[in-house]
């Protein structure tokens, strides 16, 4: 009992840092750049696509054993496709503002490669409950990273965070953190931070082992 | 225990040597920039001094943070830090607020310079890409020209906004040369463009200092002349060209090549052994190329400046000319690839 606990944690722990889509796995680049332009549109994104990710994740592992595997990735886009024009209709009669600023990028979910990644390397091959918790991580992790770009990019590029203006009216924007060169460039900057601090953790835990080792 | 030092050298070749190294040629090219830099200083003021430091130090702080510890003294020491500083601080325009020179530095070494592998692997000018930068981000802060101040020692408030402010400027704004060209068909006189009397940039003004610390570094053997030559020359050429069809609409050959920033670029970035081709045939191609971007940008273009984008477009496409012009191997058949 324990141990699936354990189990059920670190597939839902593992899609926020050490296996991040777009950090580490660098994946759903399109979403990523083009709609993180301010954190309101980049959160919407991200709930769209958890919604999306998790809804699908627990009906591939429902239906697992009766997909053939010959063509089982159109499979997989068709629940995926069912999910994305829920999501589509739900925004666009929730908050149809949101909705037309994300414009074609939410029909585009279905091509999101994060998604039918997860589908096709985990959610067909284990149980429904495991592949809930996989697909609720990695869309936390995926949330994560479309909010940190979406944020960085609003405060530079507008002064503000969510609309709520942050500097007061001296604030000079930097323009080119809302247009796409700026998504390029704060991406490859946190992806840069994200490999250092990585390459730091590796080198900290082999000095760890290698006191220890001389040690005992 | 101490090495002794061998008393016989084993060399191999080449052994005929320049005596040239990275930080002689970077100390001959900022000697070169010394009068035009003074020149701007002296026109512009006080001002244009605290920018230019502002984006000098910006790049050599960058450099000492990305640079791992082993490696730092000798990249600072060979002065490329110090060198693209300066050579973006001459393309600022005196009134910009430091904290923006500072963040052009930083950008200019950082995207610039050591994201690529450090010094000689980079695609573009570092400083070019910093000044890209600076005007695609701050598109107004950056086109807002100043004329000469009454005294050297009079402050320009928006110098010394705080960080992430910008307040309009208070002073005199005037128009660059090819901006009155452009917006109100004013042509200035050649003489003010020649001395540097004019609005603009702070070390692009005065073309005789520029074409003097050119000539300095031809004689320094520092610069490939095929360059410079190729790009003035096709310059004239278009547009005398063009001058043919409509002499009032178009701008006259010798103004093309006075105004704007076309020498500073032409002889210090547009010849940065970096990013420029290394065959003969390229390098006139490169020139060719950058000539008529320039031309095209500036009169048929929305903007009135076009040097630095034609540059960072040929530093683009240098490899593909590097690649296209290599001399035949000798000994092998014409066509023969390998």
């Amino acid at each position: 009992m324990i141990e699936s606990e354990n189990q059920d944690y670190n597939e839902l722990i593992k899609g926020i840092w050490r296996d991040n889509p777009v950090f580490v796995q660098v994946l759903g680049m399109c979403p990523m750049l083009a709609v993180t332009n301010s954190a309101i549109n980049a959160i919407a994104m991200g709930m769209a696509t958890l919604f999306v990710l998790v809804g699908s994740s627990f009906l591939v592992a429902t239906f697992k054993k009766w997909i053939p595997k010959q063509i089982r990735i159109s499979c997989f886009i068709i629940i995926i496709a069912t999910f994305v024009t829920v999501a589509d209709y739900t925004l666009l009669a929730l908050i149809p503002t949101v909705h037309k600023e994300l414009g074609a990028f939410i029909p585009l979910i279905v091509a999101n490669c994060m998604i039918l990644g997860r589908q096709e390397a985990f959610a067909s091959k284990n149980t429904v409950r495991l592949a809930v918790m996989d697909a609720l991580g990695m869309s936390a992790g995926f949330v994560f990273a479309l909010f940190t770009l979406g944020a960085v990019r609003e405060i530079l590029g507008s002064g503000s965070l969510f609309g709520v203006d942050l500097f007061g009216g001296a604030f000079e924007p930097w323009i080119i953190m809302i247009l796409p060169p700026g998504g390029f460039l704060t991406l490859g900057l946190i992806l840069f931070f994200f490999n250092w601090v990585t390459h730091r953790r590796e080198i900290f835990l082999e000095r760890v082992a290698e006191a220890e080792r001389s040690g005992s | 225990m101490k090495q002794r030092d061998p008393e016989l050298l084993l060399q191999h070749a080449p052994f005929l040597r320049e005596g040239k190294t990275t930080p002689s040629v970077m100390v001959d090219v900022l000697i070169a920039l010394v009068p035009a830099t003074l020149a701007g200083l002296w026109y512009f003021g006080i001002g244009a001094f605290l920018v230019v430091m502002a984006s000098i130090l910006g790049a050599v702080l960058t450099e000492v943070a990305f640079i791992s510890k082993q490696h730092r003294g000798e990249s600072l020491l060979d002065g490329s830090g110090l060198l693209t500083g300066l050579l973006l601080g001459l393309t600022l325009p005196p009134a910009l607020p430091m904290w923006m020179a500072f963040i052009g530095g930083a950008v200019a070494i950082g995207l610039g310079k050591v994201i690529w592998g450090g010094l000689g692997n980079n695609l573009f000018n570092p400083a070019l890409v910093g000044r890209a930068f600076l005007l695609a981000t701050f598109p107004i802060a950056m086109t807002t020209w100043t004329t000469a101040d009454e005294s050297f020692w009079t402050f320009r408030a928006s110098n010394f906004d705080i960080p992430f402010t910008y307040t309009e400027i208070d002073g005199v704004t005037a128009a660059t040369p090819l901006g009155l060209l452009k917006f109100d068909q004013e042509v200035t006189p050649l003489s003010d463009l020649f001395m540097g009397t004019t609005a603009g940039s702070i070390g692009e003004t005065s073309g005789l200092l520029l074409i003097l610390g050119g000539v300095y570094l031809f004689f320094r053997r520092d610069l490939d002349w095929r360059i410079p030559v190729s790009i003035l020359v096709t310059v004239l050429i278009f547009s005398g060209i063009l001058g043919l069809f409509d002499a009032e609409r178009f701008p006259a050959p010798l103004f093309s090549v006075f105004s704007g920033g076309l020498l500073l670029g032409t002889i210090y970035m547009a010849t940065d052994p970096v990013t420029s081709p290394t065959t003969p045939l390229g390098t006139w191609i490169f020139g060719i190329g950058v000539g008529l971007l320039v031309i095209l940008i500036r009169v048929f273009g929305g903007m009135p400046e076009g040097v630095m984008y034609s540059i960072l477009l040929m530093n683009a496409a240098t490899p593909l000319i590097d690649r296209f012009t290599q001399p035949r191997v000798f000994g092998h058949l014409r066509g023969d690839r390998d």
